[in-house]
């Protein structure tokens, strides 16, 4: 286990930032989700084993926080939410002392410095003071510092906040790498649930420091029965036609989601379209998104209602739009004019089974 | 990673299996980097400015009085060691007031604790590191000069050995007064993370506590109570220090009476082991408040 948690519980006075949290996750690249104040970073610090714990007590790298801070805070890497570099410095010459300050010896830490500002993506700006950088740089240089000495497993709390949507995906993509190619198992904290799925095998998620989930990714998404079809024009002629055709059909926006029965589903949607001669753009398994563990379980503790409106609201307008488009093709049920066949691309490209 | 130079040959990440040093490493490490932050070296040329300015203060003028020894071949300095120190404290109390807050407020400013704290280095490391570099920063800026003079000293071919006692007693007023003003310079540097506050409190402390002592001990000596202003210099740590050293080694004091024999000696030399002993206590307890997020 990279990391287990057993009723684990911190007050602030009269402040309960966690709740009785229980769970344990395997080594991999973890999401820790919740909206600001959830706790996220409470947990960070006593996974760090610079905060006690209320009651209960939680375990990393099968280490005891209680009693094995010193050795857990050499085995793993941190990266701290707010800004901590000073700003009369220069990257080489904080990460190469952070190497140091983490027991390397000079020689290697000079080394390591090099090689980890490269990884993150530092090359002529880490002689610079690091005053002027951009937060994108910042970030990096955190993310350095928590990896220059090889840690165990990296503590990562908010990487990409600030950064603009460019700078966040670069991040989430380096996360990755470190994650996959470098084997580094990580925690990743982050207020937004989209970003992380992208890079998770596992999320856990909570909210007013109680734990709502934790799941691995794999499991919510993982391919569905639905297959969704993007063409360019007529889509509500499509969506007649299938429907007659005697799928199961459902509007999503401007794609059309049908229910995959078997094989044969696929045939004959690309009979059906080019029938009606359009130019099909895509066609493809949807994949389950995250936002759906929390409509996926009504159960809810109340506390998550939140979440689960910020995430639900939406969707319910467009489920009931939906079902009245539903009924509208049902009615005018009958084959879709037929037309000449063009390939504006060729169908099979856009399959994925 | 999106800014590929293209020049940049990728060769993976290399996993690291050598020694991780223990915690008498990290000290030594913060000790270092903290001393060489104390004269702007491994940061930026703004911030070289001003320590080396002050070291140039000091220094300048034993080369002086070392070249004008050498060539008018003086028998004796023109200046004791010890009261080279005394006569320069201005400069050295600057120096201590614009480098304690570079050294620990700027931790505080820039966040960069949590940092340290989550690696293995405890609080107590990091306060014994800090001010063993704070004092040794400051033992350097005194004890260069002196021994800028030792140097004149014995090249004009001055007799050895007196000087070389003078000299010694000179590196004891260093240590002994680095010890004390590091400690009163980081405890008051390290309550504010703004530079601006902590070198303008440090000065304002020294000076306060040296204009209060020496007008107490200019009335006590008027008034005819000589003990008593023997002791008014127990207020401001720079005659503390001077105190101590004229019952240790017969240094001249700037004040219109030396602690009062053996008592006073004694009296002096306690204090001064409380004020540092304080200072450093003071500290801890300061950064066991200190936040680690």
């Amino acid at each position: 286990m990279m990391i287990s948690v057993e009723n684990l519980t911190k007050r602030y006075g009269a402040v309960t930032a966690l709740d009785g949290l229980t769970f344990a996750i395997e080594p991999g690249v973890v999401g820790l989700v919740g909206a600001n104040g959830a706790g996220k970073s409470t947990m960070i610090k006593i996974l760090l084993g610079l905060l006690p714990a209320t009651t209960g007590g939680a375990r990393v790298l099968d280490l005891d926080v209680a009693t094995d801070g010193p050795t857990i805070r050499q085995r793993v890497g941190y990266m701290p939410e707010h800004d901590c570099l000073p700003a009369d410095m220069s990257a080489t010459e904080f990460v190469l002392h952070m190497a140091r300050m983490s027991g390397l010896p000079l020689t290697a830490a000079r080394e390591r410095t090099a090689d980890t500002l490269r990884h993150v993506g530092l090359y002529e700006e880490r002689y610079r003071s690091m005053g002027g950088y951009s937060t994108g740089m910042k970030q990096r240089v955190k993310l350095a510092q928590a990896l220059v000495h090889d840690p165990g497993m990296l503590l990562l709390d908010e990487p990409t906040n600030g950064l603009d949507p460019a700078g966040r995906d670069q991040m989430l993509a380096l996360l990755r790498r470190i994650g996959t190619e470098f084997g580094i198992p990580m925690l990743v904290t982050s207020h937004l649930l989209g970003e992380l799925e992208q890079v998770c095998d596992h999320i856990v998620v909570v909210d007013g420091g109680r734990l709502l989930r934790s799941t691995s990714t794999a499991d919510v998404t993982s391919a569905s029965r639905i297959l969704a079809i993007e063409v360019n024009e007529r889509v509500d002629d499509l969506g007649r036609a299938l429907h007659a055709a005697g799928l199961s059909v459902h509007p999503a926006g401007r794609q059309i989601e049908v229910e995959l029965v078997d094989d044969s589903t696929y045939d004959i949607v690309l009979d059906t379209v080019v029938q009606l001669g359009v130019g099909l753009h895509r066609l493809e398994r949807r994949r389950h998104r995250m936002a759906e563990i929390f409509r996926a379980d009504p159960t809810l503790d109340p506390n998550g209602q939140n979440l689960q409106d910020s995430q639900g609201a939406p969707n319910g307008v467009a489920q009931s739009a939906a079902a009245e488009l539903q009924q509208r093709w049902a009615s005018t049920a009958g084959p879709g004019a037929p037309g000449t066949p063009h390939h504006d691309q060729r169908p099979d490209e856009g399959r994925q089974r | 990673m999106s800014s590929n130079g293209g020049v940049i040959h990728d060769i993976g990440f290399r996993h690291y299996d050598g020694p991780r040093l223990g915690r008498g490493y990290l000290i030594r490490s913060l000790y270092v980097e903290s001393l060489r932050g104390c004269y702007g070296l491994g940061r930026s040329a703004k911030s070289k400015i001003m320590p080396f300015l002050l070291l140039t203060v000091l220094v300048a003028p034993a080369v002086i009085i070392a070249v004008v020894a050498g060539v008018t071949s003086m028998k004796k300095l023109p200046v004791d060691y010890v009261g080279y120190m005394f006569a320069l404290e201005s400069a050295i109390a600057i120096f201590l007031a614009a480098q304690a807050p570079a050294t620990v407020s700027r931790d505080l400013r820039f966040r960069v604790m949590p940092l340290y704290l989550s690696r293995p280095l405890s609080r107590n490391d990091y306060v014994a590191a800090k001010y063993g570099a704070m004092s040794t920063a400051l033992f350097i800026l005194i004890a260069v000069p002196q021994t800028v003079l030792f140097i004149g000293a014995l090249l004009a071919k001055m007799s050895f050995w007196p000087n070389a006692k003078d000299w010694a007693a000179g590196l004891l007023g260093a240590l002994l007064l680095s010890l004390v003003l590091a400690g009163i310079g980081l405890l008051i540097a390290s309550i504010t993370p703004r530079r601006g506050f902590g070198v303008a409190a440090v000065i304002t402390v020294l000076l306060l506590l040296s204009l209060v002592s020496g007008a107490l001990a200019s009335l006590a000596d008027i008034n005819g109570h000589p003990d008593l202003a023997g002791y008014f210099a127990l207020l401001n740590p720079v005659s503390l220090v001077q105190g101590v050293l004229h019952w240790l080694v017969d240094a001249d004091v700037s004040y219109p009476q030396p602690p009062p024999g053996t008592t006073g000696g004694l009296v002096f030399t306690a204090a001064m082991f409380v004020v540092i002993a304080g200072c450093y206590t003071l500290l801890l307890a300061r950064y066991r408040k200190v936040s680690a997020s």
